[in-house]
């Protein structure tokens, strides 16, 4: 049993932890929010200059074979500077599906540059119907000739607006689930692009495209395999993402209350406002351990890595919004504004819930496997 | 960073469990599981097989007879005697007085206590609560007044945990009305057979005789039995409060009580099929399964970082909140679970006498009785309140 860090992962926390307060403080944030087009920023070519894009990658996929500990310092840093780079869905989660099952030429052409911080990709899995299911889309793709015609709706792609390519997520005629590589610049595709409540850029999209033969990246258990592991690095990084976030709400919080006057004294005199902000600290202490618990457990056995991680993100997800609305609440009507800058970290912690599987999802996976588990 | 145990550390939880296995009287384990109370006989009984392994006093230095084991080890070793339905030791002789003799005593009342404590022969018992000095333990009035080579003591003891076993008690006392409240408290050891004591019981809610009044009435007390200087009573009584304490989430007690709270809510049926399977329910004991996944990390990092050297602080009050949240409603889910089974009071078989209950009932006589009797782990040890009070100052700064 060991917290400790290597020197590695102590020099990685260090230089992703300065970098973000260096590059991300409000003000820069707010403009590179203002001034996200397709072209990359310089923020994230710095992160490719430094390995950050490869660090959670195997090393034959041109990664630096990093676990799940640095892959939770790296979030958690960004979670802290609330970094507006889609560090998770431009990149962690079609890179490694990409890892895992693209080919050769494939992974030259899509996985190399995405880890060089060319370009960005983008999953494009969720429906309306299926929710949170990623198993069950109602997007079809038949044979169409030597290739396939996809046909179907996907909604809230995040990054979509930004990647040079979408992985695509639709049932086969087998009753298998496949996953087709579609380039994101085509006609055949109808998109509407928009940002979303806690800044992510995301596009709803309308599929009615034909594809080569060569779009398949895989179906069926191979493909469900690399998905519930992609997923489960997705989770855990969202949970350590949540308490970088959680950790500067906190501070931000404390501080106002040291700052504020009222009634002739600063308001963190006032008990009921101290067991508050108490309890917002033992939420967080209490999420840092789930997080931990979620790095730590994506080497292990399938279902066993799939327990912890459904427990870890439902706790993070319900901790970080009574974190998140306890800032709101301690700020008073500043934590209503647009302006205070915890009403940000605000919006992403709630939202962040929902992504990936909410509480109420992933505790139905607990309760599921509740017998077998203590 | 990884959350496995050592080998050396499985070894020794392997080790801990043959020795339950091997030593722990039937009998005992029997009352335990089923929630009755012990005698004092019972609780000695097992502590001498403690003793007589060397394993009473993890908490010592190892020159007074500890057993040098770390943090995570002293951890493991509470999970497994939870988990075996162990009794947990009396803890005010072996982990209150004790530490704080080893820490302020003199070597004559080292040489004499010590060993008394861990032979078991002294039952020890906490003179710090009075009816008017509770969460503001340092407003106690019990006084203790100087007469040549002895104190005259009169005042009122109260919540007196198990003092109707005990043959000595450590008491706060007041030495110096003048000085400002903290400075002018003296720690004593106090023998209950000197005249003037007397020990009325008191009754909790789940009809338990746990707690006493303890009365002083000019108890004459040799000031050779003052623990460090007058007036340094304080630093005694905040010493045991910031003494190591790595049991203080209870997690081998929450443990243990979320697997009785799975094996109730199976053996209860509703509408035909186990309780477990009812959907609300069940989610309720997801819910606290998630609480006690994350508390056993938290607790684990707490215990590294004492094993490296830190000194646990402000994080055993986090602890002790949410363990003993966690506890709480371990209990209250347990006691639901029963349905109107939950009601019968059968006070005979709780205080530990034989009773002609069948098997149905010993499993759940004690349920309702254990949620009333955890209520206190949220006042006790200073309350949870107080413990945020503790949180706000000394970690956030407020």
């Amino acid at each position: 049993m060991d917290f400790s860090l290597s020197d590695e992962q102590r020099m990685l926390d260090e230089t992703v932890t300065r970098l973000v307060a260096d590059r991300c403080n409000p003000e820069q944030r707010r403009t590179l929010i203002q001034e996200r087009s397709t072209a990359l920023s310089s923020l994230w070519h710095t992160f490719a200059e430094l390995g950050l894009l490869a660090m959670p990658f195997r090393e034959e996929a041109g990664g630096l074979g990093g676990d799940g500990i640095d892959l939770m310092l790296i979030m958690q840093a960004l979670g802290r500077g609330l970094v507006p780079e889609a560090y998770l869905d431009g990149l962690l989660i079609p890179g490694m599906l990409l890892a895992e099952l693209a080919d050769d030429s494939q992974c030259e052409q899509w996985l190399a540059p995405l880890l060089e911080g060319e370009h960005q990709l983008a999953l494009a899995w969720h429906e309306t119907a299926s929710r949170y299911d990623i198993d069950t889309p109602a997007t079809r793709a038949e044979r169409s000739g030597e290739g396939w015609h996809l046909q179907g709706r996907k909604q809230v792609v995040l990054n979509a607006p930004r990647a040079i390519a979408l992985l695509v997520t639709a049932g086969l005629n087998d009753g298998s689930l496949g996953l087709f590589l579609v380039p994101a610049d085509g006609d055949s595709l109808q998109r509407r692009n928009y940002t979303t409540f806690d800044d992510q850029q995301a596009s709803d999209i309308d599929f009615d495209t034909e594809l080569p033969a060569s779009a398949l990246l895989a179906n069926g258990d191979r493909l469900l395999v690399a998905l519930g592991e992609t997923l489960a690095h997705g989770r855990a990084a969202l949970c350590a993402e949540a308490v970088g976030a959680m950790e500067v709400a906190c501070e931000q919080t404390l501080e106002y209350l040291k700052e504020r006057q009222q009634f002739g004294a600063p308001l963190s005199r006032q008990q009921a406002l101290q067991h508050r902000m108490v309890d917002m600290h033992l939420h967080l202490e209490q999420a840092r351990s789930m997080a931990i618990l979620a790095a730590t457990s994506l080497t292990l056995p399938e279902e066993q890595r799939d327990y912890r991680i459904a427990a870890a993100k439902a706790y993070v997800g319900e901790a970080a919004q009574f974190v998140a609305e306890q800032a709101i609440q301690l700020h008073g009507g500043m934590g209503m504004t647009e302006e205070c800058h915890v009403a940000h970290y605000a919006k992403r912690l709630i939202l962040l819930d929902q992504a990936l599987g909410d509480r109420d999802y992933h505790l139905e996976t607990v309760m599921a496997h509740l017998d077998s588990a203590a | 960073m990884n959350l496995q145990f050592t080998p050396e550390e499985n070894t020794f939880r392997e080790k801990v469990r043959a020795f339950l296995a091997d030593k722990l009287p039937d009998d005992i384990q029997r009352k335990v599981r089923l929630g009755q109370q012990l005698s004092a006989e019972e609780h000695v009984r097992w502590q001498n097989c403690l003793s007589e392994r060397g394993w009473l006093a993890p908490g010592w230095p190892v020159e007074h007879g500890g057993t040098g084991w770390s943090p995570v080890e002293k951890h493991i070793f509470e999970e497994e005697c939870a988990a075996a339905h162990a009794p947990t030791v009396v803890p005010f002789g072996v982990n209150m007085v004790a530490p704080v003799i080893i820490r302020f005593g003199s070597d004559e009342q080292k040489h004499h206590y010590l060993p008394r404590i861990l032979n078991n022969d002294d039952w020890w018992c906490q003179g710090y609560s009075e009816p008017g000095a509770g969460s503001d333990l340092a407003s106690l009035k019990t006084r203790a007044k100087r007469d040549g080579d002895h104190y005259i003591v009169n005042g009122q003891k109260t919540w007196t945990t198990l003092g109707q076993h005990a043959n000595m008690i450590f008491c706060l006392v007041r030495t110096d009305p003048e000085a400002k409240k903290q400075a002018g408290i003296s720690f004593l050891l106090i023998d209950m057979d000197t005249p003037g004591i007397s020990v009325r019981p008191i009754i909790t809610l789940d009809g338990a005789h746990e707690v006493n009044e303890v009365f002083l009435d000019d108890v004459r007390v040799p000031v050779a039995n003052r623990i460090g200087e007058e007036g340094e009573g304080w630093t005694c009584a905040k010493f045991l409060l910031t003494h190591e304490r790595t049991g203080i989430a209870g997690l081998g007690h929450a443990k243990q009580a979320l697997r009785h709270l799975k094996d109730a809510a199976r053996r209860q049926t509703h509408r035909g099929r186990p309780l477990i399977e009812t959907p609300s329910f069940r989610e309720q004991i997801a819910r606290v399964e998630l609480e006690l996944m994350a508390l056993e990390v938290t607790n684990l990092r707490v215990l590294a970082a004492a094993r490296d050297g830190g000194a646990p602080g402000a994080e055993s009050s986090l602890l002790k909140i949410r363990g003993s949240e966690l506890r709480q409603r371990l209990s209250d889910l347990t006691r639901r679970t029963l349905g109107p089974q939950a009601l019968p009071f059968f006070a005979d078989f709780l205080a530990g006498d034989e009773d002609s209950l069948d098997d149905d009932q010993t499993f759940t006589a004690a349920a309702t009785a254990q949620y009333f009797n955890r209520r206190k782990l949220s006042i006790y040890g200073g309350a949870n309140e107080i413990q945020k009070n503790i949180i706000a100052k000394t970690i956030l700064g407020m």
